[in-house]
């Protein structure tokens, strides 16, 4: 196997590269969001289809991504009943964009955040949040003062993780967004045009930088769950 | 204080079925629950601070009600306007004493404004935390994380102090010592408590009036005015009380 080192300001490299941390990054914002929003949530109050919405939040973890690129097309496609309203309220289109490669990612990267805040969520000792009540506090500023700085390492272990699995994002993105080199190849659809037209160097350049990045998150997670206090 | 309660709540855990039937009026300003542990005195100073929400009954303080059923009253425990003090003091692991004193006084975005600075730093010379206001509570002794739990409940400024085992936490030597500092601070603050305790040493040091708890029910209720003019001894009294409880 032969490693060619490739032009690194070559654009067939940096472009999936930058458009790869741009697609992660703000995926890993949404996923915080929706994630953290769901298990505090799910935590928080028991109510009739808890289990229902726990289950639909944990499934793209394990829905293999080229049916939920499918559902994300039947939703936010250009007949989807998300996407018609977009293009006819603001004349957006999602598909074949980066914004849609965004949005797949974000789909399958949430359940990661989702899982680890909730049990970090659910860790929080209850006599803490007791005590905050009877100093005054209500429950919105209860879970920004105490239970999430308590779970915090919970929250961030999820969203590295979640980083890793939208840069790794392949089939969801490739339903939504397509594989247009410049405009909507990642880095993992690079690796794959790589392949099929036989530019083993590049891909080799690119898988190696992939799996680094992921052993770092993964050493950093662990790092970041050991226990404190 | 005025104090009325009236409650009923049926718990399950497990297989095992426990019914709370607690029911006491007071208008003295010492309170201790007093009972074995399981007897259900905890599960009442619960109820009161509104963290166990009864299935019948009411909780009325100086004329205020805080929890009634058929009125459909039950106050949030953040408007209750009570101090709590937890067996484990609860002390928030992730803020240094300072912090932790000032928690319920700071807004949620913003700073401590200055004249709650200024109490908070009153408190803590009055409580001897000086040395450590900068620590976290894992770094604390037992006497000085229990001074904390007390300074932050006060710091609020509640109507009502509750205490739930105060002293549990701590060995025998210290545990006398902090009785009568707590005794002192309490006296100097001026404020209302209900405490919760199975240790007859601390029933003597702080009650005005003892409700004894057996099995989820209130045996009996006595005033140390009346136990004392009658001269008999408030600690033969609950030594009975409890033999007859585990007995």
């Amino acid at each position: 196997m032969d490693i060619v080192w490739i032009d690194f300001a070559d654009p067939a490299f940096l472009n999936p590269l930058v458009l790869t941390l741009k697609v992660a990054g703000l995926a890993t914002i949404g996923s915080l969001i929706i994630g953290v929003a769901a298990a505090y949530v799910l935590a928080r109050w028991k109510f009739p289809g808890r289990d229902f919405l726990d289950a639909v939040c944990t499934l793209p973890m394990v829905m293999p991504p080229t049916v939920l690129g499918y559902y994300l097309l039947v939703f936010i496609g250009r007949r989807g009943v998300i996407g018609q309203w977009l293009q006819q309220t603001f004349g957006i289109t999602l598909m074949f964009t980066w914004q849609g490669a965004v949005i797949a990612a974000t789909v399958v990267a949430f359940p990661l955040v989702f899982k680890s805040a909730r049990a970090a969520l659910e860790g929080v000792g209850k006599q803490y949040e007791n005590a905050a009540r009877t100093l005054g506090l209500g429950e919105f500023a209860l879970f920004l003062r105490v239970s999430l700085p308590l779970a915090i390492r919970g929250v961030i272990s999820g969203g590295m993780l979640a980083f890793a699995r939208a840069m790794g994002e392949f089939g969801a993105t490739l339903m939504v967004a397509g594989n247009l080199p410049g405009r909507t190849q990642t880095l993992s659809l690079a690796v794959y045009s790589a392949v099929q037209a036989g530019n083993d160097g590049l891909a080799n350049t690119l898988v190696l930088i992939i799996s680094i990045v992921c052993v770092i998150i993964l050493m950093a997670t662990s790092k970041l769950l050991q226990p404190r206090f | 204080m005025q104090f009325d309660l009236n409650i009923t709540k049926k718990l399950r855990s497990g297989g095992d079925e426990f019914l709370l039937r607690s029911q006491f009026s007071t208008t003295d300003r010492a309170l201790v629950l007093f009972g074995p542990s399981g007897s259900g005195k905890t599960l009442t100073l619960r109820a009161i601070a509104g963290m166990l929400k009864p299935d019948k009954g009411y909780i009325r303080f100086n004329g205020e009600t805080l929890f009634d059923s058929e009125a459909g009253v039950n106050v949030p425990t953040r408007s209750r306007h009570v101090g709590y003090v937890f067996q484990d003091y609860a002390l928030f692991p992730h803020q240094t004493v300072r912090e932790n004193i000032g928690f319920g006084l700071k807004p949620l975005f913003g700073r401590l404004s200055r004249g709650h600075r200024e109490y908070v730093e009153e408190l803590i010379q009055v409580f001897g935390l000086s040395a450590v206001a900068t620590q976290k509570p894992a770094a604390l002794s037992g006497g000085q994380q229990q001074r904390t739990a007390l300074a932050r409940a006060l710091a609020t400024s509640p109507k009502l102090l509750l205490l739930d085992e105060p002293f549990s936490a701590l060995d025998q030597p210290l545990r006398i010592r902090m009785r009568e500092e707590l005794s002192r601070s309490l006296t100097s603050f001026n404020i209302p408590l209900i405490m919760v305790t199975h240790d007859s040493d601390e029933v003597e040091s702080f009650a005005e009036s003892i409700v004894v708890y057996r099995n989820g029910k209130v045996e009996d209720v006595h005033s140390a005015r009346e136990v004392a003019a009658s001269g008999a001894s408030l600690k033969d009294i609950l030594r009975r009380q409890v033999e007859q409880a585990y007995g």
